[in-house]
């Protein structure tokens, strides 16, 4: 039952994103390009998404627990430092570069269009380079030898 | 390349990922960040986990082809930029959203409807990072 839910959530997650225009990189680039063939429509995107995660959060997270787990898993962090500006400076310049997102690409990815994919793996290769340097300037100088 | 201006088409699919992301909330008590969902599948520590984040990726891989049986029509998928820089761009996304904890869906949605400074900060930091790539891509170095 929760794989169905799921499953059903990323279909709903999906469709939504295609009929945006999120997974199509032409239309994302051209938000960006306000001094170009701009179309401001992803600004109705985060609008559309907006006007129903606000209040059905108020409404869901009201409630003492979500029907299939015990809790609610928020991110416990509300730390703003150089990582998470940094971090999130970088992804725009990918972003810019191709016009995907890792939500936009996800359901794109399901048209088998061989780009796309190529994009899917460039992405895992990115976050698991990330982890791997984030291991290396988290650990403390010798800890590896001593482990 | 121009691209029609669809507000309506595009609020009503920005609507559907909305109700995605509160669903997924109400049911399973989670944000609904694809960069989150790629990240967790390459983490093999928890199976019911796993197998949570691999229902949901195969729900989007599917929409396509439900797109598809109910419009009659694919979606447009117009890839402007050449493979060398999808796959660049594909490592920097990847590389950004894994320290900037999230992307468009985790921080731009979820996050940002929560009224979290995090993902506020995040948000406005991706979107300059896209605006000035894009104007010097397009308009300083003319590609």
């Amino acid at each position: 039952m929760k794989l169905l839910t799921a499953f059903l959530i990323g279909l709903i997650f999906g469709t939504g994103i295609l009929i945006a225009g999120m997974g199509n990189p032409a239309k994302v680039l051209n938000f960006f390009d306000i001094a170009g063939t701009w179309d401001p429509s992803l600004i109705f995107v985060m609008g559309g998404a907006l006007a129903v995660t606000i209040p059905g959060y108020l409404l869901v997270l009201g409630r003492p627990k979500p029907l299939f787990e015990n809790g609610f898993q928020l991110p416990a962090t509300k730390l703003i430092d150089k990582r998470l500006v940094l971090g999130s400076l970088t992804f725009g310049v990918g972003w810019g570069i191709a016009g995907f997102c890792p939500g936009g690409a996800l359901p794109a990815m399901g048209t088998g269009r061989t780009e796309v994919l190529l994009f899917g793996v460039a992405l895992i290769a990115g976050l698991l380079l990330a982890r791997l340097l984030n291991r290396a300037i988290t650990r403390p100088a010798g800890a590896a030898r001593t482990a | 390349m121009i691209t029609e201006f669809t507000p309506l088409t595009s609020a009503f699919g920005g609507a559907l990922v909305g109700l995605s992301a509160v669903l997924l909330m109400a049911l399973h008590g989670r944000i609904l960040g694809a960069t989150g969902i790629v990240g967790g599948l390459m983490r093999f520590d928890n199976a019911s986990d796993w197998a949570l984040r691999a229902a949901l990726l195969l729900g989007m891989l599917a929409a396509p082809t439900a797109l598809l049986l109910v419009t009659g029509t694919g979606p447009t998928i117009d890839i402007p930029v050449s493979t060398p820089a999808i796959l660049l761009s594909g490592v920097i996304v990847g590389f950004g959203t894994f320290f900037g904890g999230g992307c468009t869906s985790g921080h731009g949605i979820c996050g940002n409807a929560r009224f979290s400074r995090r993902s506020i900060t995040a948000t406005i930091s991706f979107m300059i990072g896209a605006f000035v790539t894009v104007f010097v891509i397009r308009h300083v170095i003319g590609v």
